[in-house]
Formats: C-alpha cells, structure tokens, sequence
C-alpha cells in the first residue's frame, strides 16, 4: 500500500505546459530521489503535492496522500494536511525562517497551528524535536534567532519544523544544496535516521544524482516536466534504459582527455601570502580586530599544470584567488607570475585571465559579445582586432557572428564558453577558474571541461582551477590543494589526495563526498 | 529586449501612456505660451472683466484683476517646470558622480563624508532648506531652484551609490578590474549605463516633486516674485476669493495635480517596463 | 541592545552639532553683517553699532556659536529684534500649536495607511486593488495647500461643519481645539497617507514572496495566518524609515498649511519672521525643526532594533 500516489499529474502555469504525465509513488518508510536538472519540473512537482503552486496554476490528473485525494480538497483541508501529514523542507536555509522569530517559536508554531496544546507544551516539545534533530538544546537554546546559526543548523531547524508532528510525508527539496559537502553528508544522515525512526516517505528532490543514489530506494528521472526513468536505486545504473540517465550516469564521471604536459618550470609562486581584513571594533575602546582570511599560503603551479584548489567554504580560497589576481593587497609574502610580481608589475597580470561562476553575472549585459570578448586588450593598450575576437569565439565552439549579438541571447552554458573566449584572447599563460562550472547542469558541465582540456593541450595553458566540488578536481586536475581555514592543510597528486588522504580534515571531506556506483 | 517588444510594452502599459500624455500637455502648454496665449496674461485685459465666471470667452474665468486664468496657467507651467527641471538637473548632475564615487571607494573616508553629508541635507526637510535660502538671499525663482536641487542632491547620491554597490560586486566589474581598468572608467563604462533605468524613473518622481515643491514655496511667497506668474501664487491670491470665485482655485491646483499625476504615473509605467522582475509576473 | 542605543545617540548628538554649526554659520555669517542686514540699507551707523552690541557680534564667532548653544540648551533663545519679547516665549505659544497638529496628523496618516495598504496587499490585482492604488495616486499627487482649500470650501463653507480657520487656543478645552486642527491635520495627512499605503502596501507583498512565508505555509498556515504572523512585522521595517521621514515633511508641511488655516503656529512666526529679517528667530526656530526631526529619526532607529533582532546585538 503506498502513501503517495501521484498519477498522470499535468500542470501548467499561466497555459505554460510545465509538467506532462508524471506518475509516482512512495510506499512509508520508503526513500524515493527524484532528479532532475533545473527546469525539470522536480521541484513543482512536490509544490502541487501541498498545493502551494504559483497563482495561475492549473493541475489535472491525480494525486493520492494516504487515500486522501490532494486535487479535490478544500483549502482548509489542504492546510489541515501541510504540516501534520506532509513536512517540507527547502533548498535555501538562510532565507527560509523568519529572521524576527526565534528557532523556538518556529518550530512550535507547527505544533500550535495544528493541536489545541498551552504554549508552553509546544515549546517542550519543540526542544524535544530540535534535539531530535542534533541541535542539542543546552548550545541551541529555543530562544537563539536564526541569524546566529549556520546553514547546516538553520537546515536543521527547517526540517524540526517539517518532522514536529510526525508526518507521515517529508518532501525534501534540494535540501543540502546550499551547505558545504560535510554538512551535506550530516544532513543526509539524518533525514535518513528520521525515516528509519518515523517510519515515514521521503521525498528527495536533488539535481546530484550521486546525493541521492546512496540513501535512496526508488529513483526517479525528470526531464522537460516528465518522468524518463525509475527504477530502483540499487540496480538503476544497470537497468536503465533512456539516454538522459545514461548521460547522467556518465557525465557525473566524465573524464576529458588529458590537457598539456606539465613541465617542470612554475609559472605561478605564491610565498607565504597573508591577507587580513579588518573587523569592526566590539566597542569604542576595544582594539582594532582583524579576520585572517589567507594564513600564510605558499603554492607552486608549475607550465602546462592544472592545480585544483578545493575547500568548503568561507575557508579562504576566494580571497586568495583575488589575491592572485592583484585585486587584494597582502599583508605579507609576494605572488610572482613568469618571475614578475604581479602586485608590483601590473604588466604581469596581463599574463593571466580569469573564468567566474555565475554565467549571468559575468557580462556587461549593456555590450555585445564582440565587446565584451575583447575587454582583456585594455591590458596590452590596443584594441581586440576583428580577425582575434572571431578566433577566440571559435575556438570556444561559437561561431564568429556571435560577436554581434548580446548576451541575454546565449544559455548558460554557451555564457561560459564566452567567458572562456575572453580569458582566451590576449593568449595568457594562466588561466584561473573560479568555481567555473558550479553553476552548469552536470552535461554542460562535461561539455565544457572537454573545452578546457582541449584549450589546454592546444594552447599550452596552466589552470588554477578553485572549486568546492570535489568530483571535478577530481577529473580535471593533476595536483590538488586542499584549503581548510586559511590555510593549506594538504598538498598531492590527485589521485593521492581522493584515495588516501593523510590530514585528517581531509580524510574527511573524502567520506562525505556522495559517490556513484561504478557503472 | 527587442525593439517591438518594446514599443509594445510601452504601450499596454496604461498607467504610461496617461503619464506621459498629461506630461506632454503640461509641457506643450508652457511651450506654445511662448508663442500664443488666449489675452495677454501680463496685463489686466479690463478690470470690469473681473472675476468671471468660466465662459466661452475665459474657459477658466478671470481673476481679480480681469486677467484671463487659462492664459496665467499656460505661462505659469513655465514657471513650475523650468523650476523643477533645472532641479532635477542640479541633483543628478551633481548626486550621480558622488554616488558613483561613493561607491568606488566604498567603505573609505570619502564614501563616510559623502554618506554623511547626505544624511544631514536629509534631515533638514527641504521647505527649511528654502526657507533658510530665502531668508538669506531672499525670494526668488533662482533660489526655490537652488534650494530643491540641494535636497535633490542625496536623492540621487544614494539612489547611485545603492545600484552602484550593487553592482561592484558583479562579476563583470570583476573581470574589468583584472583587465586592469581604474574606478573612474570602470563606472562610466560598466556601472552607470546599469544604473540609467532607475536614474530616469527617479528623474521623473524627483521632477513631480519638484513641481509640488515650487507650487508650496511660492504659495508662501517664497518662490517666483510678482509679475512672473506661477500656479501656486495663483492660488494665494485666490486663498482670499473662495468666497467669492471659488473657480479661482480650482485651476490652478487642478494644473499642479494633473502634472504631478501625469509624471508619478510616466515613473510608475517607466519602473514596470524596466523592472522585469514586475513585467514577466504580468500584473 | 545597550550598545545599540549608544551608538544611536552618539551620532544623534553628533547630527545636533553639525546641524546647528550649519544653521549658525549659514544664517549668521554668510548674509554679513546681520545688524545692518536686520536693519535695512538706510539704517543709522549708530543704531547698526547699538544693535550689534546688542546682538553681541562684537564678540568672535566660537564664542558667539558657544553661548547660542549653551542659550538654547537652557531655553534662552536670545530676543526677538521686532517684538523685543525672547524667542523662547514666543516658541512656547506657537510650539502648542504646530506640535500637537504634526502629531494629529502623523496618527491620521498611520491609521489611514496600514489598514488601506495591508487590504490592498490582500486583494492584490483585484478591481479593489487597482481602485484604491488610483486613489493613492491622486493623493500623492494633490498638493496639499490646495486640497486644504477644497476641504475648506466643502466642509466650512458649504456644509459649515468645522470653520475655516484660526484657533480658539487650548483653553477652550481639548475638543474645541482638536476640532480646530482636524481640516489642517487632514489635509497634511492626506498625501502622506497615500505615500504610506503604497509603501505598505509593496513591502508587504515583497515580504509575501519571501521563502519564510512558503515555509510557513507548508508548515500549515493559512494565507491569512502567514500574512499577520511572519509578513507583517517584516513588512514593517522600510515601513518605518518611510514613517520617520514623513513626521519631518509633516513638522515642515505645517508651516504652508498654518497659512491656509490661519493657525498661529511656528511656521506662520518663521513666515514672518523672514519677511521682518527677524533672523534670531528664523535661526532658532529652525533648529528646534531641525532637532524634532533628528530626535525622530533617533526613535525610528530605536523602534528598527525593537523589531529586528539583528539590529539589538550591538554590530
């Protein structure tokens, strides 16, 4: 008998078909992933299981809670039923409680909405649940506000407020997306423990396949508002049968060809770099406080390398890659690029050019493609010729009238490629990559790491490549650094690093990286 | 966005289209009583013609002194809008480029003494800005000019500082300064072309202002002096006659409020089709 | 929470002084010589010299600033060069008059825009909605001078329920007197009302989109509940910076609208005073505006920290 059945479920927002035919179940106890890149219809689809869905939504089709039929309930049952029988939590825990509540009263409030209980009695069994999600009451008492707890702990208080009632339903929305890969894992652990304990469905909605794979029973796939696979999670990477999956499945461990053979010259020494910023006072009188955001850092990339600099974050490596680009002053040690101080000779940064996250923020969106690629010639006093912008445009896999357009025509994905062609132009010797296919769905990602290789071996680039995600260092890089609280707290190979780690920090970032079955 | 999609905007916007349509009456009426005027608005066209009613000969009436009120208000929107403008003009030819400096050295000394100095024009409000301006120069067009263009000054300084900061953070302003671009030619090239859409839409609300406040200073004999007419002396005058001839104060308030509306709805029209956030919810 | 309020009146002082060096020098020595500027073009030399000793300008301008300040700070204003009365008197009589109206008006306006603003929210692209926020543009637009000389005309003129002006003075008992204020507080209500409601109206919607409020409703929570207990007090907060720069406008409103009423207040003496070069009073009295609105803001933020609790640790 399953709890949740959702059958031909067809929505459409404003006549904007969104989901098509999508069918699934979820019997209690049971953990069900659903995967989907954005865009997929995941996350709407849980929305229309509390019927939270945006104004001008329309849905048909059916969707069952427990024999209870979701689509045809009144407003006042549906709000009855969220909370008490189905618990949500969201992707975004900095924004998702109310910043004037304190954790307490958020958390009873679901009590209170739902049973004729004293205040007080709510408030006990609030403590009692927060405990039950690892916020020990005597450190998070129910009267801290949500502004002095970490993503991992708002999470937590989140999930207290899904599980206060003990619904029989939890929906889990990217719920670890936003935390760092050891808060992940401790999240995923207790969701998991929570299910074993409630005997409750989950519902776990993630873009990472290999987030779900581990906990999971059942796996569903989503694409363009359909369901394109399912199967049990166990077997999946042997059973399926649709390409999508079947790219899934290999993008998330694609490996490019190798890049440029590393010589043995460095091109970029960084010697015992400090950098501090400075805090505001505790009081009038107090002394000035100051936050050390890179302590003491040395590095070696040596011609042709890729160095891949990983760490959660807030761990310092932001700043220290602004540092090596010359925007940060140091307070100690020097960053020599080709034998030139990059602080000191600003005609070395002229060597180097640099690849950032977001594809949307990267652009002036007021320029053209053209425009935008040559920005870089600033540097060398000229401006970008017509013959250099259409090279470095094809070589990113674009085509050279692109340069004439602007950039709210381009995807995501092509936005990096253009990003690429502008750190390409001025043919540096390095090129950093700031978290540069974060934000990229796993094929994309794929795609554009092949661009980077191939870039690298026909160019002969460097790449310092900075990430928090350790399953593309892992493809990607030669050497690997890991950065723990301003510090370099392990240098190796690649394959050193993800194998056998010998910091224990490190040993434990490794266990909490998800992995996916060999397929 | 693409051309059509554009005009098309523009024009199922409602609240634009009957913004921008009272703000080009006001307008084209100040403009064409350069030119022509129903009597000559100067002169009292005959004292027995005194405080008519609205006729076919004076759609709006007479005043007290026989003086046709369509042909005052016509010369009198000069009067409101040159003021309002020029103010407009003093505020963001000086606020943006404090502003936008303010923002380039964020977090610096000359960032805190702009902040700062903001923060005290605002807390003057700027009826005592004029009054202290007239009570030292005294009254006078010129000055009602100067006194709503300092208070329009921090309008603009933080309206720029506040998108400038915003975008600093960018990444694009990140990969100028790797391009090894300075702060002055990051912010011509990569923030203000940003930040022009709420610079206009503040334009136009400043600009209502503006008339609001130059209609309040001269109601109060602080503003324009006699002969120069303008709608709020008008209603001065008229302040005396409700009485007697209340369609006196009708017109010209229904001038000052029809203006006002015209450019508060141009900004509201002009902030939706800017905003996309607003248009793609459709409203 | 300590911290915080210290902080604030630090830089609440720190505004008073570089408010008041402003007035001081803007009025005092930037005319010239204030004496034969009070005086006129055709004064006698010897009634200028008397009139500066008189004034004390024969002293140098620190200590002419310092006993300015340290005059007022124990409610000697100095003396009126037309009445020959001190200013402080003169304050009191008007101060009874032009406060109690900013007051009057203030609660108008609060009372009129949150009830109108968190409705319109409520009903949001219904015809309501749209009919009220045209309302609202019409009653930003309305200067409200002119609105105060159509609420006279309709309501002392022809329906002869209030009168048209004056004021018969707090002795005549609270009722009487607040009936004399309520056309003037009405129409500086007026306008910033309509501002206040669009602004409550947009930060409550913008509060409605936040997570929290999705959160709150899987947790249960009707719409209704969601909106009173999480989007509101959030909503508040740019609702109050709005509210502490209307109480300025509305300090400052007063003087145009004393006009229209004939309500001997402060702004009908400042009037006056500038067309008699009567500076003393002009100087004096602006900075007691000038003080009200400082003072205001200094609550304001006190009220930020009793909402937000980000605010309360000290930062």
């Amino acid at each position: 008998m399953s709890l949740l059945t959702i059958k031909n479920l067809a929505l459409s927002i404003h006549g904007t078909p969104i989901l098509k035919d999508v069918s699934l179940s979820i019997a209690p106890g049971e953990v069900c992933g659903v995967i989907g890149e954005s865009g997929s219809g995941k996350s709407l689809t849980a929305l229309a299981i509390l019927q939270l869905l945006p104004d001008g939504s329309e849905c048909s089709g059916a969707v069952h809670l427990d024999k209870a039929d979701v689509l045809a309930a009144s407003e006042a049952d549906l709000c009855k039923m969220r909370g008490n029988d189905v618990g949500m939590v969201f992707q975004e825990p900095m924004t998702a409680l109310n910043p004037l509540q304190t954790i307490g009263a958020q958390v009873a409030e679901t009590i209170l909405i739902h049973e004729d209980v004293s205040k007080a009695d709510a408030m006990a069994r609030a403590a009692e649940t927060l405990e039950r999600c690892e916020l020990a009451n005597d450190r998070f008492p129910l009267t801290r506000y949500p502004h002095e707890l970490s993503g991992g702990q708002r999470q937590r208080v989140v999930i207290a407020m899904a599980i206060a009632l003990r619904p029989q339903l939890l929906i889990a929305d990217e719920p670890t997306t936003a935390l760092d890969v050891t808060t992940q894992a401790e999240i995923l652990r207790l969701l998991k423990r929570l299910v074993d304990e409630d005997g409750m469905g989950l519902m776990l909605i993630s873009h990472d396949l290999a987030v779900v794979t581990n906990i999971a029973d059942h796996i569903v796939i989503m694409r363009n508002g359909e369901v394109v696979e399912r199967g049990p999670a166990a077997t999946l990477h042997k059973t399926m049968t649709h390409p999508y999956t079947r790219a899934l499945f290999e993008a998330s461990s694609h490996q490019p060809d190798g890049g440029a053979v590393p010589e043995e010259r460095p091109l970029l020494v960084v010697e015992d770099v400090v950098r501090d910023y400075p805090l505001p006072r505790k009081s009038l009188f107090g002394a000035a406080r100051k936050f050390r955001a890179v302590d003491h850092v040395s590095l070696e990339i040596r011609k042709g390398e890729c160095l891949g600099l990983v760490g959660e974050s807030g761990c310092g490596k932001s700043t220290l890659t602004r540092a090596i680009l010359g925007l940060e002053p140091l307070q100690n040690g020097r960053i020599l690029l080709d034998g030139q101080d990059v602080h000191r000779e600003p005609s070395a940064r002229a060597k180097m050019q640099v690849v950032f996250q977001d594809p949307y923020g990267s652009f002036n969106p007021r320029h053209k493609v053209g425009r935008l690629v040559g920005e870089p010639f600033f540097q060398l006093d000229r401006a970008a010729g017509e013959g250099e912008i259409d090279d470095a445009l094809v070589s990113v896999g674009l085509a050279a009238s692109d340069k004439h357009k602007f950039i709210h025509e381009f995807s995501g994905g092509q936005r990096q490629r253009i990003a690429i062609a502008r750190a390409l132009i001025i043919r540096p010797e390095l090129i950093v990559l700031d978290e540069a296919v974060s934000a990229l769905d796993v094929s994309i990602r794929a795609q554009i790491l092949d661009l980077l290789a191939d870039l690298s071996k026909r160019f002969g680039l460097t790449y310092l490549f900075i990430t928090h995600d350790l399953s593309v260092v892992k493809v990607i890089a030669d050497r690997v650094l890991v950065m723990q609280a301003g510090k370099i707290v392990e240098a190796g190979e690649t394959a050193q690093i993800m194998d056998a780690p010998r910091e224990a920090y490190t040993q434990e970032l490794m266990a909490a990286v998800p992995r996916l079955p060999k397929g | 966005m693409k051309e059509g999609g554009l005009i098309r905007a523009v024009l199922t916007s409602r609240s634009l289209v009957i913004g921008l349509l009272l703000t080009f009456i006001a307008v084209a009426a100040a403009l064409v009583s350069f030119l022509w005027t129903p009597y000559d608005h100067t002169l009292a066209d005959n004292i027995a013609n005194k405080l008519q009613t609205p006729s076919a000969q004076h759609w709006f009436g007479t005043d007290q002194l026989g003086r046709d009120i369509l042909s005052m208000i016509m010369v009198g929107a000069r009067t409101s809008i040159a003021v309002a403008f020029v103010a407009v003009g003093i505020g963001m030819g000086l606020g943006v480029p404090l502003g936008l400096a303010a923002a380039a050295r964020r977090g610096g000394l000359l960032d805190e003494i702009i902040m700062r100095t903001n923060d005290l024009i605002f807390a003057f409000p700027s009826l005592l800005i004029a009054i202290m301006i007239t009570a030292i120069f005294g009254p006078s067009a010129t000055n009602a000019i100067i006194a709503i263009g300092i208070f329009n000054i921090p309008v603009f300084a933080r309206l720029t500082r506040a998108g400038a900061l915003s975008l600093w953070t960018k990444d694009y302003v990140l990969s100028a300064r790797v391009a090894g671009k300075g702060p002055a030619r990051i912010s011509f090239e990569h923030i203000l072309p940003n930040i022009t859409n709420l610079l206009i839409v503040q334009g136009t609300i400043q600009f209502s202002l503006g008339i609001l406040a130059e209609s309040a200073l001269s109601f109060v004999g602080l503003g324009a002096q006699p002969p120069t007419p303008s709608w709020g002396r008008m209603l001065t005058d008229s302040q005396t006659l409700i009485y007697i001839a209340p369609h006196t104060a009708l017109f010209p308030g229904f001038a000052i409020l029809l203006t006002v509306l015209g450019l508060n709805l141009a900004g509201d029209g002009l902030r939706d089709i800017f905003d996309p956030r607003i248009r793609r919810t459709g409203r | 929470m300590g911290i915080y309020v210290v902080k604030r009146l630090g830089s609440l002082l720190i505004s008073l002084i570089v408010a008041s060096l402003v007035i001081f020098f803007a009025l005092e020595v930037v005319p010239g010589d204030p004496a034969s500027f009070m005086l006129g073009l055709n004064a006698q030399p010897d009634t200028v010299a008397a009139l500066r000793a008189e004034l004390g300008l024969n002293e140098p301008l620190p200590q002419r600033y310092a006993s300015w300040i340290s005059g007022m700070a124990v409610g000697d204003f100095g003396t009126s060069y037309t009445y020959r009365t001190p200013v402080e008197g003169m304050f009191a009589d008007r101060l009874v008059i032009s406060l109690p109206l900013a007051l009057y008006a203030l609660s108008l306006t609060v009372l009129i825009a949150f009830p109108v603003g968190i409705w319109a929210a409520t009903k949001r692209g219904s015809l309501t909605d749209v009919t009220v926020m045209g309302a609202t543009q019409l009653g930003i637009a309305i200067p409200n001078f002119w609105f105060g000389v159509l609420i006279v005309i309709a309501f002392a003129i022809n329906l002869q329920w209030f009168a048209a002006g004056g004021f018969p003075g707090w002795d005549e008992g609270f009722f009487p007197a607040m009936k004399a204020l309520t056309l003037p507080a009405v129409a500086l209500a007026l306008p910033q009302a309509s501002i206040l409601a669009r602004v409550m109206r947009s930060s409550l919607l913008d509060t409605l989109g936040e997570d929290y409020i999705r959160t709150a409703r899987a947790k249960g929570l009707t719409r209704r509940q969601a909106l009173w207990r999480h989007a509101l007090r959030n909503a508040l907060i740019p609702v109050l910076t709005i509210i502490g720069l209307q109480f300025s406008f509305l300090l400052a409103g007063g003087i145009i609208i004393e006009k229209v009423f004939f309500l001997p207040g402060l702004g009908s003496l400042i009037l006056q005073s500038i067309s008699q070069r009567d500076l003393i009073v002009v100087k004096s009295a602006v900075m007691i505006l000038v003080f009200a609105v400082i003072f205001v803001n200094f609550l304001v933020d006190l009220a930020y920290a009793w909402v937000d609790p980000r605010l309360r640790r000290g930062r």
